[in-house]
This record gives C-alpha cells, sequence and structure tokens, in this order.
C-alpha cells in the first residue's frame, strides 16, 4: 500500500502544493512556540525565551526550503519559480528585452526560413513511391564516340527504343521532352502558349502515379495515327476551365490540332518541373523518322529499377546496349557509346544544391553573430547586476541557483525571439514563394514537423549558448571584490570587459566571413552581367512566335512566307531601327546542334564527326543584333526553299575547323538531310548562354522553310518596350490566332538567365549588411560601457592634464582593437572558406586581394564610426561632472 | 548539523521510525523523545528533522494528520504505516549488524 500512499503525495503536492506550504508553516511555528514554552517554563524571560528558542532554531527559511526540497515535484516548483522570475526581472528593463528579442528573432527566423527552403527542395524525397529508385538516364557522348564532350547527353528515340527493348535492369523506361503548346482561343478565352511535356505513354506508371480524374495513356494512344490525347495539370483544369469534372473527353485545340482530354493529374504532381501544364504522347507528335534516328538527342529518359538491382548494374546494363548500337553504326559519329545516370532527385535539383547550402551557411553565421550579440547583451547586464549578485551570494544563494536563473532569462529572451523569429520565417517564406515560382520543387516548400523541430533546436542552442557564454564571469572571486570596490577605487578588472571584447572579435570575424562571400558574388555577377554576348543589348526588344505545324508546315513555303513578310511589315514600322529572325537569340540558350563535315578536308577517321551551335536566321538578323560581320556576306536574296545553298559560320567554327586558311567559299556537308552548303561569310562570336564560352555556330537561311519556331527581334533608337503592342499588331495582323510569348527586352532577357545569381548576390549581401550593422551596434555598446565604467579614471586623468586628443585615440584604440583582431580572424577564414563557394563564381577568384582589400576597409572604417560616438564623449568629459558621479 | 551524511541520515530516519513505533506524535515531541530516551546525548536540530519527517512522508513510510495538540492548537500528527513499520523492522537489523561489526573492529586490539 506504499504505493498508494506515494500516489496521494505526488497527487497532493502537485496539485495543492501552497495548501502544503501553509501547512509547513503551521508545524515549524508550532515547534517554535513549544520551544519558547519550554525555555519559559525553565524560567527565562519572554524575550530570552524566544531569542534563545530562534537561536536554536536557525534560519526559518532555510529550514523551510530545505524540508520544501524533500517534496515531489520539487524539480518542476522550482522551474516555474525561475521563469516567474526570470520574466519580472525582464519586464523590468523592457528595452533590453525588446533588442535582444529582436536580435534573436532575426537570427532564427533567417536561419528557419531557409532551413525550410532547403529541407523541401533538397532533403525531401520526391513525391513518387520508392522515389530513390528512379533514375535520369543519360548517352555519355565523348568526343570519339557520340561527338563533343556531352557526359550527360540527352538520348536518341532510336537509342531509347534499343534500350526499352533489351535492358534486363528496368521495370519500365519512359521519354520525356519539353516542349511548349499553343492552346487555340475556345469558349470565350484567349489563346495562350504554356509548357508541356511530351511523354511516352509509360511515364505516369513509371513514375508510380495515377491520375486524379480520368486515365492516363495506353501503348495505342502513343503512335503516330492515333487520335490525339492530352493529360492536363490539375492548375490549369483549374484555371483554365473551372475544374469542370465534364473536361474529360472533351476536344481542346492544341498547336491548332485537336486532343482529347483523357485525364487530370493530382494537385500536387509537376513533372519534369512545376511548369508543366500539360502532357501529350510523344509517339504521336514526333514523326518517325525522328522517333527512329540514334543521333538526335532530343529527349530525357527516366527508369524505375528493378528491384535488388543497383544504378551501377543499371547503366552498364544499358551501356552494353549503346555499345552495340555504336559499333554497328561506325559511319555515323554521333552514336554515343555508354550511357550514364543520375538518381532523378539529383537530376532536378543539383544546380540548385550548392547555392542553397551556401546560402544556409550565411544565415548560420548570421544566426551565430545574433547569439554573440545576444550573449554580450546579457554580459553587460550581469555587469550591472554584480552587486546584487554578490550580496545574493553571500546570503547564501547557491551559485548552481544563480546559474539556473541566468539561464531562464536566457531560456526566456530566446523563446520570445525564436517564436517572432518563425513569424519572421513564414513571411520570409511566402515572399520568396512570390518571388521565386520559378524555383524547382518550389511545391515542396512548407512548414512541418522537422522544421518545428529545427526551430526548437535552434532556439535552445542560442539560449545554453548566450546564457552559458555569458555566465563565464560569475566566478566568486570577482563576485566577491565587487562589494569590496567603494567607489573611490578604480580596479581596472571589472572595467576591461575581456569577455564582452572578445565576443565582439568573434563576431567581427563572422561578420568579416560574410562580407567577404557576398562582395565575391557582388563581384561574380556584376562580370556576369557585362559579359559582352557578342550582340546589342540596349533598346533590342524579344519575343518568341511558334507556328502551328499544321497551318504552317514544314519544311514548306508557308513558314518562309510568314516570316518575310512579317520582318517586311515591322521594319517598316514607325521607331523600329532594324529587325531580324533567328531560331535563338544570344542568351536565349544552346538549344541544338547539328553534325557537319567539311567537304575540302580530308574525312575524319571513322567514328569521329564535328558539331556546332545551329542556328536558322534571316539574312537582316545580323546587322539587327549589331552582331559584327568580320568576312564575306550575309545571305543572298535568292536563298529560298530549295534554291537554299549558303552557310554563315561563327568565328570560332572558323577557328577551329579551318585553322590557318579562309573558309570562304569552302563547303559544309551536312549530317542532317545530307545537303551540302557553302560558306559565305563569318560573324562575330556571341554566347548562346551568358556564363559560358561561345560554342562554334552555324547560321543557315531561314527562307528554306524548315523552321517554324524561333525569336523575333527589333532593335529600335528609343524606348523599345514601346514598340510591343505594335509589334504584336502586326502579327495579329497576319494572323488572328498566333501567340506571342515571352515578350522581352535584351536586358530583360539576360536578367532572367541570371536570376539565380543576382538572387544569391542580394541575398548574402543583405545579409552581409545586417551583420555588419549588429557588429557596429556591439561595439558601440561595449565601447560605451568600458567609457562609462571609467568615466572617473578619465576624469582624473583629464583633470591632471590628459590631452584630450590623446584620450580620444587611446580610447578608439581600445574598441578598435576587438575589431582588428576579429578582421584578422575574419580574413583568416575566409581564406579557408571561400573555396567552397568557388564553383558558383563567375570569373572571379576566391582570393582576390582587391575584394580582401574593400572588405577590410569597410570594416575599419564601420568600426571607426561605430567608436567615433563613445571615444568622442569620452575625450569631451568634464572632469568634475564626472568624479562627482561616483 | 551541516548536511547530513548519508549514515547520519539513515541513522535519523531509524530513530524516528522507531520513535513512532509506539504512538503518533508531532515533530516537537519526536525531538523531545529522542533527546530524553538517549539522556541528551541525541540533540536533533529542526534543520535536520523536518526535512527527515516529510521525506519519510513523501515515501510513503509514515503518514499524517492534524489534529489538537495538547496545548490546544492545531499540530500535524505523524504515524508509521504498515510498510514503515516493515522498513522499521530492516532498518533496525541493518543498524544492528552495522553497530556489531563496527564495535569488533574498534574494540579489536
Amino acid at each position: 500500500m506504499r504505493w498508494l500512499n506515494q500516489l496521494l503525495m505526488q497527487y497532493r503536492m502537485l496539485l495543492f502544493r501552497k495548501v502544503a506550504d501553509t501547512q509547513l508553516n503551521e508545524e515549524l511555528r508550532f515547534h517554535l512556540e513549544q520551544q519558547i514554552t519550554e525555555n519559559r517554563a525553565a524560567g527565562m524571560s519572554k524575550d530570552e525565551a524566544r531569542h534563545a528558542a530562534l537561536r536554536a532554531f536557525g534560519n526559518p527559511d532555510l529550514v523551510r526550503e530545505n524540508t520544501g526540497a524533500t517534496w515531489n515535484w520539487n524539480g518542476l516548483d522550482q522551474l516555474f519559480r525561475d521563469f516567474r522570475i526570470g520574466a519580472r526581472t525582464l519586464s523590468r528593463t523592457p528595452g533590453f528585452a525588446v533588442v535582444a528579442i529582436l536580435i534573436t528573432a532575426l537570427g532564427v527566423g533567417g536561419s528557419v526560413s531557409l532551413f525550410t527552403v532547403v529541407r523541401g527542395v533538397l532533403l525531401r524525397p520526391l513525391p513518387f513511391p520508392d522515389s530513390d529508385r528512379l533514375l535520369t538516364l543519360y548517352e555519355r557522348s565523348t568526343p570519339a564516340a557520340g561527338g563533343g564532350d556531352f557526359p550527360h547527353n540527352q538520348v536518341a528515340a532510336g537509342v531509347y527504343a534499343a534500350w526499352n527493348g533489351q535492358n534486363t535492369s528496368f521495370s519500365s523506361l519512359a521519354l520525356v521532352r519539353e516542349d511548349s503548346a499553343d492552346l487555340s482561343a475556345s469558349g470565350g478565352q484567349l489563346p495562350e502558349t504554356l509548357n508541356g511535356a511530351h511523354v511516352s505513354w509509360n511515364l505516369f506508371p513509371t513514375l508510380g502515379v495515377n491520375p486524379a480524374l480520368g486515365r492516363g495513356f495506353t501503348s495505342k494512344d502513343d503512335s503516330p495515327s492515333a487520335n490525339g490525347t492530352v493529360v492536363l495539370s490539375s492548375s490549369f483544369w483549374k484555371r483554365r476551365f473551372g475544374a469542370d469534372p465534364a473536361i474529360l473527353n472533351r476536344t481542346i485545340y492544341i498547336d491548332a490540332k485537336p486532343y482529347t482530354v483523357v485525364g487530370v493529374m493530382p494537385a500536387w504532381f509537376e513533372f519534369p518541373d512545376s511548369s508543366t501544364q500539360l502532357w501529350r504522347p510523344v509517339y504521336h507528335e514526333f514523326p518517325d523518322r525522328v522517333m527512329s534516328a540514334f543521333d538526335n538527342h532530343m529527349f530525357r529518359v527516366v527508369g524505375r529499377l528493378k528491384p535488388g538491382v543497383t544504378a551501377e548494374q543499371a547503366t552498364a546494363n544499358l551501356s552494353v546496349i549503346s555499345r552495340q548500337l555504336h559499333d554497328s553504326r561506325l559511319d555515323n559519329p554521333f552514336v554515343a557509346a555508354a550511357a550514364n545516370s543520375r538518381p532523378l532527385l539529383e537530376n532536378m535539383v543539383g544546380d540548385v544544391k550548392r547555392p542553397l547550402y551556401i546560402l544556409l551557411a550565411a544565415t548560420v553565421c548570421l544566426l551565430l553573430i545574433a547569439c554573440l550579440n545576444v550573449a554580450n547583451l546579457l554580459v553587460a547586464r550581469a555587469a550591472a547586476r554584480q552587486r546584487e549578485l554578490a550580496i545574493r551570494t553571500a546570503l547564501g544563494g547557491a551559485r548552481g541557483r544563480l546559474l539556473r536563473e541566468h539561464l531562464t532569462e536566457s531560456f526566456l529572451l530566446q523563446t520570445f525571439g525564436g517564436t517572432a523569429g518563425l513569424l519572421l520565417a513564414y513571411g520570409a517564406i511566402a515572399w520568396f514563394l512570390h518571388t521565386r515560382p520559378d524555383m524547382t520543387r518550389v511545391g515542396a516548400i512548407h512548414f512541418d514537423g522537422v522544421v518545428a523541430a529545427f526551430t526548437a533546436a535552434v532556439v535552445i542552442f542560442c539560449a545554453l549558448f548566450s546564457g552559458l557564454v555569458s555566465a563565464f564571469n560569475m566566478d566568486d572571486s570577482r563576485l566577491l571584490s565587487a562589494l569590496h570596490e567603494s567607489s573611490r577605487s578604480h580596479s581596472a578588472s571589472g572595467t576591461r570587459a575581456r569577455l564582452r571584447k572578445t565576443l565582439l572579435a568573434i563576431e567581427v570575424g563572422l561578420t568579416v566571413v560574410l562580407l567577404m562571400g557576398a562582395s565575391l558574388l557582388v563581384k561574380s555577377y556584376q562580370r556576369l552581367r557585362s559579359t559582352n554576348v557578342g550582340c546589342i543589348t540596349d533598346n533590342v526588344l524579344t519575343m518568341r512566335i511558334k507556328l502551328p505545324g499544321k497551318r504552317y508546315k514544314t519544311p514548306g513555303p508557308a513558314p518562309a512566307n510568314f516570316f518575310e513578310t512579317l520582318l517586311q511589315r515591322v521594319r517598316a514600322l514607325p521607331g523600329v531601327e532594324a529587325a531580324g529572325f533567328v531560331t535563338g537569340v544570344p542568351g536565349q540558350g544552346y538549344m541544338g546542334d547539328s553534325g557537319f563535315s567539311i567537304v575540302e578536308h580530308p574525312p575524319l577517321p571513322r567514328g569521329n564527326g564535328s558539331l556546332a551551335v545551329y542556328r536558322s536566321a534571316d539574312p537582316g538578323y545580323f546587322a539587327a543584333l549589331g552582331i559584327p560581320l568580320l568576312r564575306g556576306r550575309t545571305f543572298g536574296d535568292n536563298q529560298k526553299l530549295d534554291q537554299v545553298n549558303e552557310v554563315v559560320i561563327s568565328d570560332s567554327l572558323a577557328k577551329k575547323f579551318f585553322p590557318g586558311e579562309d573558309p570562304i567559299g569552302k563547303h559544309l556537308h551536312l549530317t542532317y538531310g545530307n545537303k551540302v552548303r557553302v560558306i559565305v561569310g563569318i560573324v562575330g562570336d556571341t554566347r548562346s548562354e551568358i556564363g559560358e564560352a561561345p560554342e562554334p555556330m552555324q547560321y543557315h537561311p531561314l527562307f528554306e522553310g524548315d523552321e517554324n519556331s524561333g525569336t523575333l527581334a527589333i532593335r529600335s533608337r528609343q524606348d523599345v518596350s514601346q514598340l510591343a503592342l505594335p509589334v504584336q499588331q502586326v502579327i495579329q495582323g497576319l494572323d488572328r490566332d498566333l501567340p506571342v510569348s515571352d515578350v522581352l527586352t535584351m536586358n530583360q532577357l539576360l536578367g532572367k538567365s541570371t536570376l539565380d545569381q543576382s538572387f544569391d548576390a542580394t541575398l548574402i549581401t543583405s545579409l552581409a549588411v545586417l551583420s555588419l550593422l549588429l557588429a557596429a551596434a556591439g561595439l558601440f555598446g561595449v565601447l560605451s560601457y568600458i567609457v562609462a565604467q571609467r568615466s572617473g579614471e578619465i576624469g582624473i586623468r583629464i583633470a591632471l592634464g590628459a590631452q584630450r586628443e590623446q584620450v580620444l585615440t587611446e580610447t578608439l584604440a581600445d574598441g578598435l582593437r576587438p575589431a582588428l583582431i576579429g578582421l584578422l580572424l575574419g580574413l583568416a577564414a575566409s581564406a579557408a572558406t571561400t573555396h567552397f563557394i568557388k564553383s558558383i563564381l563567375y570569373e572571379t577568384q576566391p582570393l582576390d586581394p582587391a575584394v580582401f582589400a574593400v572588405v577590410s576597409a569597410l570594416l575599419l572604417a564601420s568600426a571607426a564610426l561605430a567608436c567615433m560616438v563613445p571615444a568622442w564623449r569620452a575625450s569631451r568629459l568634464d572632469p568634475v561632472r564626472a568624479l562627482r558621479m561616483e | 548539523m551541516g548536511k547530513p551524511t548519508d549514515l547520519v541520515q539513515g541513522t535519523l530516519d531509524l530513530l524516528i521510525l522507531k520513535t513512532l513505533s509506539l504512538h503518533a506524535m508531532h515533530g516537537w515531541a519526536i525531538a523531545k523523545r529522542i533527546q530524553q530516551i538517549s539522556n541528551e546525548v541525541l540533540q536533533v536540530q529542526q534543520g535536520s528533522l523536518y526535512p527527515a519527517l516529510h521525506r519519510l512522508e513523501q515515501q510513503g513510510w509514515v503518514k499524517a494528520k492534524w489534529s489538537e495538540s495538547e496545548t490546544g492548537r492545531p499540530a500535524k500528527f505523524y504515524s508509521l504505516t504498515a510498510a514503515g513499520r516493515k522498513r522499521l523492522e530492516t532498518e533496525a537489523a541493518d543498524w544492528k549488524r552495522l553497530s556489531t561489526a563496527i564495535n569488533l573492529v574498534v574494540s579489536e586490539v
């Protein structure tokens, strides 16, 4: 029955503690009264009896406390009491509390929001069943086999067919190719251009996803003779068709062709990325000659491994098949001999992995700086309360108890700060989702249990860190000496603030690291944006046009005529200086390449082929974009349809393939289509991607009628964006149903392609500026404190004849010393760590001496500024007042 | 007394349990009784008596009740529980064994 009694006691102690307290008081009082009675009976007077009894009793409070300490739930009771005391003490100094909470909120908010992003994008597995069994497969092209150096090359459809039919390691393989889709006007809605994908029928089963409505594709849908079928994304269905369940089996017109809607995907599904709105069967879209070729690397392949098969085994299996294909087609140099693979998740987020981790590291730096700042504030507070602590220790306060109170205060501050930080993170995530909806897997970013656990861990870490570090100073000898200090003695020990200066030095060090990273990123971004892409970029407007294949059959006269008329009319518009049309302007991406051989040169050894980026342009394009014509001329007026036999090459193509000779007049033999073209001109290099070196490029006449999509570029002398509407009206005039997409100036287009770098640079710069502000504020605080503590000493010195300038410089030096040490620490740390960001820097060395110098100067200037005010105040001290105020 | 050592604390528990084995008493009476029976040798301080009493109560060896004392004022009377009686037996036996052993060593010439 003992356990029953114990249980009852625990219950009583938990809920009726106050009653127990009162009863204990009563009990002790009774004891005292009995002792007094006994003393009186022994003959003492009333007062004597009482004094003797009390003396024998000892310290009643101590007895009460020790007795109370034996009660159950004592630990919990102590905790609550500590919290109450802590809250009360903090509320007495609201300014301090608010500042500390804000700083913590900043640190916690930043790191939590970035962790949420990292967790969603990088750490969370893809939402497909057994997603670690999914691989992306590539062809491995080398100069000797497959042409060009592309270890992760896209896959040719014929190779895919061979893989699909002969492999033993995959339960299924599927094709994917992104493409744009022009939706015709219907039901009162305007035509629009969307991102879509062409997929093999088995893509959805490979991923392991079922449509939310209707069905996916069957193998019957995936053939050239089948009726057109399409599966819609959930967001597109909601937006365009009002989530109407009757959408199934309705016909919509894409690229002017009819497609029956057979299914709608679930809302969370996005593949290959978040912008894909519809999926169509690939064999239905591309003609047989494309789908049976072995050298047009157009597609991506996704595969699900069979149970028990590893990625290496599967890749080796496919490589064997590729090798066989390569060896049986040795006269085609663009058939790769091996395969390559990457986990699907890595394929989707590989590009953003490093930048995100770097951003995470930067926010962790900010968090540490915030912690150090709060620790500094706590130390300052403890220093101000030294006398109080000393008295409490003298009265019997255990050191552990005082430490616990200190930690409780720190914990309270950090909890409030953490909650505020969580709200801040919420806002930051919302802003992030708003500004970067293009980021891969952006739909996976949201708060969940792991983020909450991370926040709690961060708060606890900060609380312990700030609390323990700032409690360093609380040792007994120091405390007692605080009692010894009379107002007249100015022992230097209490005023040297050594701990605070150390904390400050570390803070400054971390700030320097952040500043270095930010400056390098900013410099890299500037270099990137100022790279010459090879053409005029100011006042150039671009827009993408895609002619629906049904009305504008390629190859044929319809596209050529359209483009010719379009250019004539656009050039006639007022304000248009020049206009041109090309399949892809500089900065718009690699797009595609094509193989060729040089007729006049000896044939290359078997299995070797030459590649150059492929473009189709109108004769006036080069002049319109200011691409210099280095030698020869542009296409002649006769270059139309079947008459086409000319090609213009870029400077790097000339240098690479015609070293030391004149290419004009020589002939290129195109692998694709078996055509021969004569080189008539050499133009300057352009970069297909900003940040990449210019590649050899071949330009073919647009009026051949072989292309039905591309970019229209218009140059003007003044503000070119005003021409957007007139140009679009011209296009509408030619074809009412033709949508136009991506209407951007050249600068906007280039800016879009460098969005990642600019975003990273901006973010880290703001973090660096924040930490600089925090460090400067910390410096200001410490030096003000020192000056205040030393005001008596300084007053004496000035009274004794010290020069004010001397006082100024000495105080300044005292404040700048930790800043200088921090700077050196930071520079060393930067030298050690900046090579981590090397991979995202463009044309910038991580150990750039100019950047080091600028950052050092900036830091010293800020430190000097922060120290100036207290130093000035120190030098302006009125010695009489300073001494009187002791 | 400063903080009681384990030996002293265990011994105090034994003394209290034994004192309560006769009938219920309040804290003052327990201290007085121990003092009396030990011929004024053992003077139990309040600073150790009450923590010991409350600990015994929390652990279930004794139970307490508020009732009127001999002076007419309410006081907290402690009494042994059944488990407490058993504990007293074991503690007394342990003490006997321990003290006999110590005596043997100490009286060894």
